[in-house]
């Protein structure tokens, strides 16, 4: 068998880069091409091309340079002892397709990730040429996510950033047994390492940049991670606390979670079952939570059943409320922002709404009903000048009441 | 006070709007009409192509203002918002942007009530032409065409707006393609840039642009692969990318298929991927029995027995090995060929009973190539030593030794999931996440095939290493 055409690689490395969770466009510097020779701009916030059936929306080219890998980490359908069909692109190869889809507005960029061949340099270098060749060759002013490897050489780490919009390291695991058992080529120290590296050359460029007009931009949509959910016994509580660290810790914009999916070829160390992907979505619902409404991360772990995991059957901000309902009901007239924060069924924006809207008026049940989704999901919770919940609050039945009457079940579960 | 002497009470005033997004014509007019205390009911907005005989008995003057400085109030929140919404294609826009302005004059904090209807309304027009505007963005899709003149590329795109966003929108294309020659057919108006400068044009048809592009098979390659089976989420999908978008986009035509494919991919993923197990065996007669069985991997199927571990269920020290050869897939046992008979001899040495210990293999059925009458021992793959970790971590649940002595690279990364160097390893214990630590040392079958000082130099290391395990077993029970 010859050398597989761009087409075969296209479909082997595309489809080895689907279990990667991140696929933003925003949050960068604003540019745009004119002037340039090239093509591309970027307005602040991503733009999603496509939806796949899978819910999840495509903006950018995400492909691996190589699906070679040396590694043997065992959630990872590329590692070395797998059997799967191998392929490789060269920088100048996958240039060139980010170019054609960006031509006709089918991407947003490019997210490049890779297996690991040769050395963990030899890969970051042809990684960083990739983006050298769009950005240099090309004057490529659309959006650019380079996965980073952490046993690479801070150097290519650095220039990386300096190509990159963001620039990513995923730290795999919550925990670092879980590291230790299923990715044993990776070292949890390093990983955390290389993140303080990025966070601090991030805030050194920010630094020269409000100095020096022309300093050069570094990873300007800052840095990202993922982690791996359901493939080790890490419960929520563990993840949530984990999350929160780095968040504080290296200053993330953001932390994927991926639930574990199945591999083909998977290793007899996994997990037989699934996590359902409803407990993804919890976790990115409480991410929400600490990121924007106020929760602080204990908060969250507050909200979790004696198994440590979040309920699947509500979300965890009704779950926090449903275990402090001493805070509540919350009088939509005269309450605080943050504690109308902690209504369940009450957006950021329909808290802005009421807070805009008491000015000029005494809320009554009806206007709330106006700015929210549902109202019969609030109610319990709040005070307005004609409604009171009275006892509704303390009902031993109120979960019941409020949980979705037919369980979202996955469409093909087993 | 009235500012307007000629402006008779009952009169109607109709406003023709010369385009359907000119706003900027609606405000000079709207700020007229207020300046003229003209109360919204008494206007009728009609846009190019509209009924206006339904206001026949309107009157077509434009009111003159006795006083054109007079001041009309609007907030810059409500001219933004009011600028967006006046693109939204619903016929009574204007109306409501008029009604707004004019009750802004009383109420000039009004768009901050958003229980208003009439604010929300407002809202609601902005919110679906910021939607159309950023599904415009986003599903534009380009196929490019040579120009017959020079050869250039010409990039063509078809779209079918909701709402009068076109002209609106085009900056956003020449910020990003600024060096590129595009077109931008719909059919409420068309757009042009040649690099310098955009030039409008009547609407299209979508026979005028052109009907395919070589990438696009690329692309619906890309969007077929990137997509993940064992996630269908196609609620998701539907609420991003109407249905009413999918004719105008390439990769849409797949999506019919890839849904009917995806429980079969997937069912596929997890064949491929899981490995069945029932529940883990919680006594070693259930490991036993399963593991004869078992047919996880290639070896499971070769014309061999499986051969379970020996010893006693509570043995502080665990011997592990690479797998059974010949003799010990006879017998059923482990450890009685050759390489079994030099560990014996060693562990005597030592001072081990093997009484005590127990005695398994990383591997559990025998691998081999068959060679005339013989049958020649190959080395397990990484991935069989993976698939087998499942029995072998079983057995460690319900015996919880203490030490673990590996034997030979095969063994360790059966403890591990790594493959390690032996020499760089041994003689020191590594610490195993059920609190056992591990040693590891060469396979005795190793030694068997040494001569000379090499053979007199690996049997002294075998003896040291299992000195050190043996007095760690000491420690650690005493």
């Amino acid at each position: 068998m010859g050398q597989p055409g761009i087409m075969e690689k296209l479909e082997i490395l595309a489809d080895a880069a689907k279990y990667d969770a991140s696929c933003a466009s925003s949050g960068t510097a604003k540019r745009n091409s004119s002037g340039g020779k090239g093509i591309g701009s970027t307005e602040g916030m991503g733009i999603c091309h496509a939806y796949a059936p899978d819910g999840r929306c495509i903006s950018l080219l995400k492909v691996l340079l190589t699906n070679h890998c040396i590694f043997d980490c065992h959630y990872c359908i590329n590692r070395k002892s797998s059997n799967v069909r191998r392929a490789r692109f060269t920088p100048q190869e996958v240039a060139d397709l980010t170019l054609t889809f960006y031509r006709r507005n089918y991407i947003e960029g490019l997210f490049l990730s890779s297996g690991i061949i040769k050395s963990s340099n030899h890969t970051m270098e042809q990684m960083v040429e990739t983006a050298r060749i769009l950005r240099e060759d090309h004057d490529f002013r659309g959006y650019i996510h380079l996965k980073t490897i952490p046993e690479a050489d801070p150097d290519l780490v650095h220039q990386a950033g300096l190509y990159a919009d963001r620039v990513s390291i995923n730290v795999e695991l919550p925990t670092d047994a879980g590291l230790t058992r299923l990715a044993p080529d990776k070292n949890a120290r390093q990983i955390e390492g290389a993140m303080g590296g990025m966070k601090m050359a991030i805030r050194q460029a920010r630094d020269e940049k409000k100095r020096f007009k022309h300093a050069p931009r570094f990873a300007p949509a800052g840095q990202s991670t993922q982690m791996i959910v359901g493939a080790d016994a890490a419960t929520d509580a563990d993840i949530v606390g984990r999350a929160s660290r780095l968040y504080d810790g290296f200053r993330l914009r953001r932390v994927y979670y991926s639930a574990f999916s199945p591999i083909p070829d998977a290793s007899a160390v996994l997990p037989l079952k699934r996590p359902p992907l409803v407990r993804e979505h919890r976790l990115y619902q409480s991410d929400w939570l600490m990121r924007f409404y106020g929760f602080e991360a204990q908060e969250v772990m507050q909200a979790t059943e004696a198994d440590g995991n979040l309920p699947l059957d509500i979300d965890p901000k009704l779950a926090w409320a449903l275990k402090f309902r001493e805070r509540f009901p919350v009088d939509v007239n005269r309450s605080s922002r943050e504690m109308l924060l902690r209504v369940p069924g009450l957006g950021v924006k329909a808290v802005n709404q009421i807070i805009a809207a008491r000015r000029h008026r005494t809320l009554r049940l009806e206007d709330v009903a106006k700015l929210t989704v549902s109202v019969a999901k609030v109610r319990a919770f709040i005070v307005t000048a004609d409604w009171r919940p009275t006892l509704l609050t303390d009902r031993a039945d109120l979960r019941t009441l409020l949980a979705p009457k037919s369980e979202q079940l996955e469409l093909f579960a087993a | 006070m009235t500012s307007l002497s000629h402006v008779r009470l009952g009169t109607y005033f109709v406003v023709h709007m010369p385009r359907s997004d000119d706003f900027a014509f609606w405000r000079d007019r709207a700020r007229q009409l207020v300046q003229c205390d003209v109360p919204p009911d008494r206007v009728a907005w009609v846009e190019p192509g509209g009924n206006a005989s339904l206001f026949s008995h309107g009157d077509r003057r434009a009111p003159i203002p006795d006083d054109p400085d007079r001041p009309v109030r609007a907030s810059r929140r409500f001219v933004a918002l009011a600028k967006n919404a006046a693109l939204h294609s619903d016929p009574e826009r204007f109306a409501l942007l008029y009604s707004l302005l004019w009750r802004l004059q009383s109420q000039p904090r009004l768009l901050e009530d958003k229980a208003d209807s009439e604010v929300r309304r407002l809202e609601e027009l902005d919110k679906a032409v910021r939607r159309d505007s950023h599904k415009m963005h986003a599903f534009v899709r380009f196929r490019m065409v040579e120009d017959e003149s020079g050869g250039s590329e010409h990039y063509v795109a078809w779209f079918e707006p909701d709402h009068h966003i076109v002209r609106a929108n085009a900056g956003f294309f020449v910020r990003r393609f600024a060096n590129m020659n595009w077109s931008i057919l719909t059919p409420r108006g068309t757009l042009h840039w040649d690099g310098e400068i955009v030039r409008e044009g009547p609407p299209a048809q979508k026979s005028d642009a052109p009907q395919g592009d070589p990438a696009e098979d690329l692309w619906r390659k890309y969007y077929a692969s990137i997509f993940n089976p064992a996630r269908l989420k196609i609620g998701a999908m539907l609420k991003e990318m109407p249905r009413k978008y999918w004719k105008n986009m390439p990769e849409t035509s797949l999506i019919p298929e890839l849904v009917a494919g995806a429980q079969n991919r997937e069912a596929q993923m997890v064949e491929a991927g899981t490995l069945e197990f029932e529940e883990r065996p919680e006594t070693l007669q259930a490991i036993d029995k399963a593991i004869h069985a078992c047919r996880k991997c290639p070896i499971g199927e070769l014309d061999n027995q499986a051969v379970m571990g020996e010893g006693p269920n509570d043995a502080a020290l665990m011997i592990v090995g690479e797998q059974p050869g010949d003799q010990e897939d006879q017998a059923g046992r482990p450890f009685v060929g050759p390489a079994g008979q030099v560990l014996d001899a060693h562990m005597e040495r030592a001072g081990i009973d093997r009484r005590n210990t127990y005695v398994t293999n990383a591997v559990k059925h025998f691998k081999y190539v068959q060679r005339g009458k013989r049958r020649l021992h190959q080395s397990p793959t990484a991935k069989e030593i993976d698939v087998c970790r499942w029995w072998q971590e079983a057995e460690r649940a319900i015996v919880k030794p203490k030490v673990i002595l590996a034997l030979g690279a095969s063994a360790a990364r059966g403890m591990l999931g790594k493959t390690v160097s032996i020499s760089k390893v041994r003689g020191e214990p590594i610490a195993l996440d059920d609190g056992s630590e591990l040693w590891v040392t060469a396979h005795p079958s190793y030694l068997l095939r040494l001569d000379g000082a090499a053979k007199e130099e690996q049997e002294r290391l075998f003896a040291a290493d299992l000195a050190a395990v043996k007095e760690r077993v000491e420690e650690l029970t005493a």
